[in-house]
C-alpha cells in the first residue's frame, strides 16, 4: 500500500551530506554550488514509500449458507480508539447506507451505531468512538424478553426476530449499551437485506446477511476502506485470527465489563 | 355474627346509566386513542429511544399493582379469619379482577404490535420475568375468578378458604413480578434492586385499598345503603398502617443508594436538581402520598370523618400515580452510567437528562383503564350480587354496636 510519509533530515546525515560538499569542494571546485543546492532541497523531502500492512481483517465466515450456524465461531469487533477520529462519520455513514436508514438524529429516530465523544472527569482526555449493540453471549434483551423474539445466535450475534417481536421495549429498557431503537412510524424505502417493521425493535445486527455471505459489516468495511483501520472483525474462537491475535497481544476493554456479559464487541485505547 | 345478605344494585336509575354511560365514553374514547398511535406509530407520542415507557405505562402499572392490594380485604377475611372484613370479600375480589383488567388493556394497547397478542400467549421465553407476569396475570384472573365462585356459590363455599388462600399466595407472587420487572434491570441506576419486588408489594397494599375504600364508600352511598362506622375505622388505621409501610420502603430505597457512591448522581438528580421529577417524588410522592394523608389519618378530629377519608384516599391513589411515575420515568430519564468517570455526549442523547412530554392520546388511553377497571365493577354490582345489604355497625360487628 503506497502511503505519503513525510521525513526530515536527522543530524547525522546533515553532517553527512556537508562534509560530503566539502571533500567536493576540495575535489571538483566548480560543483560547490550544486551540492550545497542539493542539501538543501534535502532538508525536508516527501518519499512515497511502500508500507505493508497486514489486512486484519482476514477472517470471516466461511460456512456453507446451507449449514446451520454453529458455536463453532463467534463473531466480534474489536475498536481501536486512539485510530477513531473524532468527528468522523465513515462507520455510521456506511450503516445507515447498508441499512436503509435515514441517518436523522431525533429522539424518536433509528440509530444503529453512533459515534460518541467522551471527555475524562480526571485528566480531561478526550476519547472518541463507535458504539453500537456489543453482541453480548448472556444479553439482557434476549433474557427479558418474553416471546424470545430478543435472540443470540449460535456465533454470538444478537438479533430480533421481527416476526414474533411484540414490540413491548422491555430489551430497549434491559440494555446496558442504549444500542436498540423503536421503529416509531411508517417505513418507507427498505432494504431487502435489512428488514424493518413498524413497531418492533431492531439493532446492530453485526450485517448478519454480509457475515453470513463471507463478508464484512459495514462500518468496518467503511473504516478500513478509508484507511483508518480503526475497526477489526473476526472470529473470537479462532486463535490465529488477527482479532484475536491483536487482543492476545494488547488486550482489549468490555464496555459495563462490570455486569459480566462477554460482550463480542471490544475497545482498545480506553485509558482515563 | 348474623348471616350475611347480599344485594345487586338495581341499576335502573338515570343516574346509574349516566355514570356507566360516562365511564363507557371514557373507554371508547381511549380505544380510540390506542387505534390513533397503533395507526400512526408511537411517532404521536411523546415516548422516544430514550423514553421507552411513558404514561400508558404508568398507569397500566399503578392498575396492577393496585389490582392485586384490592384484594386485601378477602385475604385478611379468608385467609386470616377476621370476620369483619368477610362480608367485602365478594366486592375485594370483584375490584382486583376489574383493576387488573384496565391495567392489562392499557399495556397491550400501547405495545408496537397488539395485534399479536396471541404471539405474547403462546411463545415464551421462561428467563423472561414478562413472560412470567402474562402467567401470573391470567392466573390471577383463573384463582381469583374461582375465589369469587367458591363466595357465590353455596354448593362449593366448602372450599372458599383454600380458594382464598391460592388467591392470596398468587397476589404477592404477582406483585413481586410486577416489582421484579424492575428489579431484575441491571443496566439502570434507578432499578436493579431486589427491594423493588417488596416495595411494590406494599405499594399494591397502599393503592388498592385505597381504591377500596373510594369504590365502598360511593357504592352505600349511592345505593343508600347502610354503611357503618365500625367498618370505615379498621379500614382507615390499615390503610395509616400501608401509607407508612410505604413511606418506609421508600426511605430505605434511597438510603442504600446514598450510600452507595456510584448511585449519588441518581440521587442528587432525584432528590434534588432532577427539576419536574424532584417536584414530583417531593410533592407528588412523599407530601401528598404520603406524609399528609399519614397526618390526616391519625388526625383525631377527623376521625370517623367520611369526607376526609374519601380525599386521603384521593391522595394516596394521586401519590401512587406520582410514586410509578419518578420510577419509570425518572429512572429512564437519568442517563444510563455507560462509561464511569466520563462526561459523555453522542446523536443518541448519551450522557443528557432525557425529556418526556406525554401527549395527550398517551393521557387518554391511560385514563381509560381506571375508567374500564371501574366500569366493569358498575356493571357487575348489578348482574350479581356482591354487596351486603348491610354494613351497619350490627351486622358487621355485633360486639361492636352498642
Amino acid at each position: 500500500m503506497k502511503k505519503p510519509v513525510t521525513t526530515s533530515m536527522n543530524g547525522s546525515r546533515r553532517n553527512f551530506i556537508s562534509k560530503a560538499a566539502a571533500v567536493g569542494t576540495l575535489t571538483v571546485a566548480p560543483g560547490v554550488f550544486l551540492h550545497k543546492a542539493a542539501a538543501a532541497e534535502l532538508e525536508v523531502e516527501i518519499v512515497e514509500i511502500d508500507i505493508v500492512e497486514p489486512d486484519l481483517n482476514t477472517s470471516r465466515s466461511t460456512r456453507p449458507l446451507d449449514q446451520d450456524v454453529s458455536n463453532k465461531n463467534r463473531w466480534g469487533m474489536l475498536i481501536d480508539t486512539n485510530k477513531c477520529a473524532t468527528g468522523c462519520t465513515d462507520c455510521v455513514d456506511a450503516c445507515n447506507q447498508e441499512n436503509g436508514l435515514e441517518g436523522k438524529t431525533g429522539p424518536q429516530d433509528t440509530q444503529y451505531i453512533r459515534k460518541v465523544t467522551l471527555k475524562s472527569k480526571s485528566t480531561g482526555h478526550e476519547t472518541s468512538l463507535p458504539l453500537m449493540c456489543q453482541h453480548c453471549e448472556t444479553a439482557p434483551c434476549a433474557d427479558v424478553c418474553p416471546t424470545g423474539a430478543s435472540f443470540v445466535r449460535a456465533d454470538g450475534i444478537a438479533l430480533v426476530d421481527k416476526h414474533i417481536c411484540i414490540g413491548c421495549r422491555y430489551c430497549m429498557m434491559a440494555c446496558p449499551y442504549k444500542a436498540r431503537s423503536f421503529v416509531h412510524e411508517d417505513i418507507k424505502n427498505q432494504k431487502l437485506s435489512a428488514p424493518r417493521g413498524k413497531g418492533t425493535v431492531e439493532a446492530c445486527t453485526m450485517c448478519v446477511t454480509r457475515v453470513d455471505n463471507g463478508g464484512l459489516p459495514a462500518c468496518v468495511e467503511a473504516c478500513t476502506a478509508e484507511n483508518h483501520n480503526a475497526m477489526i472483525f473476526g472470529d473470537l474462537k479462532d486463535p490465529d485470527s488477527p482479532i484475536s491475535v491483536e487482543l492476545r497481544k494488547r488486550g482489549g476493554k468490555q464496555l459495563r465489563s462490570d455486569l459480566a456479559l462477554n460482550t463480542g464487541v471490544r475497545y482498545q485505547g480506553l485509558n482515563e | 355474627m348474623s348471616k350475611i345478605e347480599y344485594t345487586s344494585v338495581e341499576g335502573k336509575s338515570p343516574a346509574y346509566f349516566a355514570l356507566l354511560g360516562s365511564l363507557g365514553l371514557m373507554v371508547l374514547i381511549g380505544l380510540l386513542s390506542a387505534y390513533y398511535m397503533e395507526h400512526h406509530g408511537h411517532h404521536v407520542t411523546g415516548m422516544t429511544n430514550q423514553i421507552v415507557w411513558g404514561l400508558p405505562h404508568v398507569f397500566a402499572i399503578f392498575l396492577i399493582v393496585a389490582a392485586s392490594g384490592a384484594l386485601n380485604v378477602a385475604s385478611i377475611a379468608s385467609v386470616f379469619s377476621k370476620k369483619i372484613y368477610e362480608p367485602m370479600a365478594r366486592l375485594s375480589a370483584l375490584l382486583a379482577v376489574a383493576l387488573l383488567a384496565g391495567g392489562l388493556v392499557v399495556l397491550l394497547l400501547d405495545l408496537g404490535r397488539p395485534d399479536r397478542l396471541i404471539i405474547a400467549m403462546t411463545y415464551y421465553n421462561f428467563k423472561s420475568i414478562f413472560a412470567w407476569n402474562i402467567i401470573l396475570y391470567t392466573g390471577f384472573f383463573a384463582f381469583v375468578g374461582v375465589y369469587l365462585w367458591t363466595m357465590m356459590d353455596h354448593n362449593v363455599y366448602k372450599f372458599k378458604k383454600y380458594a382464598g388462600f391460592s388467591a392470596f399466595i398468587w397476589r404477592l407472587i404477582l406483585t413481586t413480578g410486577t416489582g421484579s420487572i424492575f428489579g431484575f434491570l441491571v443496566a439502570r441506576s434507578a432499578y436493579d434492586a431486589a427491594i423493588m419486588a417488596p416495595m411494590f408489594v406494599i405499594m399494591s397494599f397502599a393503592f388498592g385499598l385505597a381504591i377500596f375504600l373510594l369504590v365502598l364508600m360511593a357504592s352505600y352511598k349511592w345505593t343508600g345503603m347502610e354503611l357503618g362506622d365500625a367498618v370505615l375505622r379498621r379500614l382507615r388505621n390499615l390503610l395509616g398502617v400501608f401509607v407508612a409501610a410505604v413511606l418506609y420502603f421508600t426511605v430505605v430505597y434511597h438510603l442504600t443508594n446514598l450510600y452507595a457512591t456510584q448511585h449519588h448522581g441518581f440521587e442528587r438528580f432525584m432528590l434534588l436538581d432532577g427539576g419536574i421529577y424532584t417536584n414530583v417524588f417531593w410533592i407528588g410522592e412523599v407530601l401528598i402520598g404520603g406524609l399528609i394523608p399519614l397526618a390526616m389519618i391519625y388526625a383525631p378530629g377527623l376521625k370517623d370523618n367520611r369526607t376526609s377519608l374519601g380525599f386521603i384516599c384521593l391522595m394516596i391513589i394521586l401519590g401512587g400515580m406520582a410514586k410509578v411515575y419518578t420510577i419509570l420515568i425518572a429512572g429512564q430519564a437519568y442517563p444510563m452510567e455507560l462509561f464511569p468517570g466520563y462526561e459523555v455526549s453522542s446523536s443518541f442523547y448519551d450522557g443528557m437528562v432525557n425529556s418526556y412530554s406525554p401527549s395527550l392520546p398517551e393521557f387518554l388511553l391511560g385514563i381509560s383503564g381506571m375508567a374500564m377497571a371501574i366500569l366493569i365493577v358498575v356493571f357487575a354490582l348489578k348482574v350479581l350480587r356482591f354487596l351486603p345489604a348491610s354494613l351497619a355497625d350490627a351486622v358487621v360487628d355485633p360486639h361492636a354496636a352498642k
